[in-house]
């Protein structure tokens, strides 16, 4: 049982998330300390959840590239409404702002499923409309802090059993996710889907259906990390959250998702973003030359990725040979 | 009298009255701007209204096309040169595009200044920069120092590590450093104009130099993202987050404590001086390189090289007058 969790992708992630610390340690070792390390899996929580979100999309072997828009759209809707009417509670924030992420995630979901259309493309285009859209409600126009109300911007940030709410929805988000993939029959549905279509359909699951609920439960996460993101930021425009997508996608491959669908768990992915996450948070206090950031967290990616293509590259089996033992 | 004298006549006694009539007409100056609708040029023509108040005899007309083209700029030009207005002063959505229009405007007699955003050197008489490189990052740093009597340590966060506008800036506040004894540049960081990682570097900075002092963000992302951060590590007081962003992002952060005074440029100082200018040259001011033309209150404009000046330091906003400020921009 040990033996096999340690050859397992976790335990390589693991690993490299420990060694990393290590190193990081080496050169600040204030980073290691508990309060700053809750810190960091304080930031790297909305990655967290938009990865957990992307993850059941790339199970089904369609990917959402609008995920970071979707998320920037529904921040902006939260925060004109909040301007707008600033006693509004923040559950109501909460509601609104998880309801329209669905229905923009919907609507990725329904283009794949009824057109057929390659997800690549048809989240290509979301994601340009829904950055459009941003443009359009706001006029370009930035929403700041001091026009947001206090609940508003406290809700992110409150501290609950030493660790602030953000952090606790990521916690919870993933405890549901990690149900939700196992124990559930849509969770297990995502990977029969993605892993054989074909079969999925001879077992009668229906493989539009399955993408569109991915796709709708993705969009529902951004849609929540929208309105969190502008909490803690307190700042909405048009860019947030820019070029994101590219981070969630890069958290699911280093999380040992494959990207042809079919492959992966939560407990690989949450590793995979705390990865990111290290190296993102880690950067600025090392005291490397920001020339060279870029280069060395694109590097950390592909070496992840190298190993866990090496630790997790099936090999073929050999069914006359095991045929001819048996006999 | 023949038919084709009568005419003649006419044409000449009207041609006499049109024109003695312009001499007693207000001074016609129109103030072009990127768009109409924009704070910032809103701002900038209450200054040109002052401007016109305090010369008496200037009508200002505002205008500009609807969204920032070169085209709607072109078209709102062609309109004022058949207006036959005085002096038009132009913020360019494009430095070339407008040139050939502005061209037949200067050919008419029509005195033309450019002013925030520059026109080619070929299309306009004089341009007028809201400020300098060097007025920029000495400002920047004398922000931090104001608040700092006793000296200390200093970081910058700024845009990307190519932003060309940032990386001029901040060459220019390191070469004032030495005229401020006890400050110390500790580090120069980037956050990309991302909020997220503009966040993380103020707090990458807060960890890695638990002594500093301000942190200097000429980048409108980036210090709204350290104050933010200073915000939420609890450090206002301790550390001054400042630099360059607009009244209307930053109130929120003056009013908090975490900036207590940032810089821009002043858009009402802008227009009035964009129109004392354009005023002056149409009564003969030269614009020859070298020359100096009065702008009113704000003092003189020195043309250089390429006809360009700097009107002044950047203004100063703090808890004095943000309130003021952050409704027009």
């Amino acid at each position: 049982m040990f033996k096999r969790f340690l050859a397992s992708r976790e335990a390589i992630l693991l690993g490299a998330v420990l060694i990393l610390l290590a190193l990081v340690a080496i050169r600040f070792p204030a980073f290691i300390a508990p309060a700053n390390l809750a810190n960091v899996f304080n930031d790297t929580s909305p990655l967290i959840i938009l990865a957990l979100g992307q993850m059941i999309v790339i199970l089904t072997k369609c990917i959402d590239l609008s995920i970071a828009a979707n998320l920037a759209l529904c921040g902006m809707v939260v925060a004109i409404l909040n301007v707008a009417h600033p006693d509004l509670p923040v559950i109501v924030t909460l509601v609104v702002a998880t309801g329209l992420g669905t229905i923009l995630g919907a609507i990725n979901g329904l283009l794949v499923w009824k057109l057929t259309i390659p997800p690549i493309v048809v989240t290509l285009g979301t994601m340009t409309i829904y950055r459009g859209t941003i443009f359009l409600i706001s006029n370009g126009k930035w929403v700041n802090s001091h026009e947001m109300s206090a609940p508003f911007k406290a809700f992110s940030r409150q501290i609950l059993l030493g660790l602030p709410v953000l952090s606790w929805i990521a916690l919870a988000v993933v405890a549901t996710f990690a149900v939700l993939l196992t124990r559930t029959t849509l969770g297990r549905a995502f990977y029969a889907v993605g892993g054989n279509p074909h079969a999925a359909v001879y077992a009668g699951l229906n493989v539009g259906r399955t993408q569109f609920l991915a796709f709708a439960i993705a969009g529902a996460l951004a849609g929540l990390t929208g309105y969190l993101w502008v909490s803690r930021y307190a700042v909405a425009y048009v860019d947030i959250a820019g070029g994101f997508e590219l981070d969630v996608i890069a958290a699911c491959v280093i999380g040992g998702i494959a990207i042809s669908g079919g492959i992966g768990s939560v407990g690989g992915l949450v590793l995979g973003a705390l990865f990111l996450g290290v190296i993102k948070n880690a950067l600025p206090v090392v005291n490397i030359s920001p020339f060279w950031q870029l280069a060395i967290s694109g590097a950390a990616i592909v070496i992840a990725v190298a190993f866990n293509a090496r630790s997790s590259r099936t090999k073929g089996r050999i069914i006359l040979k095991s045929a001819e033992v048996a006999a | 009298m023949s038919v084709l004298k009568k005419i003649l006549t006419t044409v000449a006694v009207t041609a006499a009255m049109v024109g003695s009539a312009a001499h007693a007409e207000n001074i016609k100056i129109a103030l072009v701007v990127k768009a109409l609708g924009i704070g910032f040029f809103e701002a900038a023509n209450k200054g040109a209204e002052e401007a016109a108040a305090e010369l008496g005899n200037v009508d200002i007309i505002y205008t500009g096309p609807t969204d920032t083209t070169a085209e709607g700029q072109i078209e709102v030009i062609n309109s004022l040169i058949a207006q036959g207005v005085d002096a038009i002063a132009i913020s360019a959505n494009d430095p070339d595009a407008v040139v050939p229009v502005l061209q037949k405007a200067m050919e008419r007699g029509i005195t033309v200044i450019s002013w925030d955003s520059g026109v080619a050197q070929d299309g306009r008489q004089m341009h007028l920069n809201p400020s300098s490189t060097d007025l920029i990052g000495n400002t920047i740093i004398k922000l931090a120092a104001d608040h700092m009597p006793d000296g200390g340590q200093v970081a910058i966060l700024s845009a990307t590590t190519t932003s060309t506008n940032q990386n001029a800036w901040i060459d220019a506040a390191k070469a004032v450093l030495p005229n401020y004894p006890g400050i110390e540049l500790a580090a120069v960081v980037y956050g990309d104009d991302l909020s997220d990682k503009s966040y993380r570097e103020a707090q990458g900075l807060m960890s890695s130099y638990p002594d500093l002092k301000a942190i200097i963000a000429p980048t409108t992302v980036g210090i709204l993202a350290a104050c933010q951060a200073v915000t939420d590590a609890g450090k206002i007081g301790q550390i001054n987050v400042t630099g360059l962003g607009l009244p209307s992002e930053m109130a929120g952060c003056v009013e908090s404590g975490a900036t207590e005074s940032f810089a821009i440029w002043n858009p009402i100082d802008l227009g009035y001086a964009a129109t004392m200018l354009a005023y002056n040259i149409h009564n003969g001011a030269a614009t020859t390189p070298g020359s100096e033309i009065p702008m009113g209150r704000i003092g003189n404009a020195t043309l250089d090289d390429t006809g360009s000046a700097a009107m002044s330091d950047p203004f100063t906003y703090d808890k004095s007058n943000i309130e003021q400020f952050k409704s027009i921009f």
